[in-house]
């Protein structure tokens, strides 16, 4: 048996999350210039379901059900034994096939190029979309001034 | 490419291989005694073929799976985890209980469901070392005339007829081969 606790959670989650939210087109694009891509057996073929994504709000909050995300997931075995899993928001077998991937040889020992060249720039380009949305928004906003009211 | 793990050995092609392990298995049970190969699975040891592709065409997170024995293993567990998602339970309350006629001993364990509804029981999953169309006389629903296979306790399996419309019912594994004892069958001893 492989020993996946090598890798601590905390960090798996962090490229697990960044993965399932990542859009396709820029995944893909950062994947094909990364090249060297390592075969594999499928574990569990890409299949499509939903889940449900719960929330809380405040800290204190009851948990309670938001939604139903559409979620592709799939699993694969590299050729040294390192397995990967993919679960991604959306119906892309392809996007979830390279999430997959990825996970697999972040854990293997090319964990620094890919994170250099794939989880990286991914995340940074994810950054600047939300950075740009929320600098539009902020761009909106309106200050209120309360004048000392007279009541006295 | 042979890069094995934990985790291999699902169904290549999970519907296709699932409705063809279902037809089988259903098969099996509507004509008692008849023996019939199912495959799909590649189950870790000791788990056989036959009780492995039937364990992941059955099996979803809301049936409780009972390992008896030396089936009980981490690899037999995290396999079926990983591919069915079904909560490992104690013998009491398991819809499916696996392992060989001795480790799954006393039957009395297994639910045998209620009056108001009959099928709250266990599906007994029973490996054995050889399964031949020899042996008890069966007779009942789904046997023309009469049929034979070979079983691994007589008495015990006529009690649990005796308790129809109530009972456990029955697979039988042996390698890649199958059949089934539904609790509707009449068991007579070789006579």
């Amino acid at each position: 048996m492989t020993d996946q606790t090598k890798t601590a959670n905390s960090e798996r989650q962090d490229w697990m999350g960044l993965l399932a939210r990542a859009p396709e087109d820029v995944l893909m694009e950062l994947w094909a210039e990364m090249g060297g891509h390592p075969r594999f057996e499928w574990l569990r073929s890409p299949e499509v379901g939903g889940v449900m994504v719960r929330g809380r709000t405040g800290g204190t909050g009851a948990p309670f059900n938001l939604g139903e995300v559409t979620v592709t997931r799939c699993t694969l075995v590299l050729q040294d034994g390192m397995v990967g899993h993919g679960y991604v928001q959306g119906r892309s077998k392809r996007k979830a096939e390279v999430a997959a991937l990825i996970d697999a040889l972040m854990q293997t020992e090319s964990a620094d190029e890919v994170r250099a060249r794939v989880i990286t720039p991914l995340g940074c380009r994810m950054q600047a979309v939300k950075t740009a949305r929320a600098a539009k928004a902020a761009a909106t906003k309106v200050e209120f001034f309360t004048m000392a009211r007279g009541e006295n | 490419m042979d890069a094995q793990s934990q985790f291999s050995g699902g169904f290549q092609n999970a519907p296709i291989d699932a409705a063809h392990a279902f037809r089988t298995a259903m098969t099996v049970m509507a004509r008692p005694g008849e023996i019939r190969r199912i495959t799909g699975g590649q189950p870790p040891a000791p788990l056989s073929l036959a009780a492995g592709s039937l364990l992941l065409t059955l099996c979803d997170p809301d049936t409780g799976v009972f390992l008896a024995g030396a089936i009980d293993t981490d690899a037999v567990r995290q396999w079926l985890t990983f591919h069915t998602g079904a909560p490992f339970v104690t013998a009491d309350q398991a819809d499916f209980a696996v392992g060989t006629w001795h480790s799954l001993a006393p039957l009395g364990q297994f639910r045998i469901g209620t009056a108001e509804y009959p099928d709250r029981s266990a599906t007994l999953i029973v490996e054995c070392e050889d399964l031949r169309p020899a042996g008890s006389v069966l007779t009942g629903p789904g046997i023309r005339d009469t049929a034979h296979l070979s079983l691994p306790d007589v008495p015990a399996l006529q009690a649990n007829a005796a308790r129809y419309p109530l009972g456990c019912d029955f697979f039988f594994t042996s390698g890649d081969k199958i059949a089934a004892l539904p609790r509707s069958t009449q068991i007579r001893a070789e006579g």
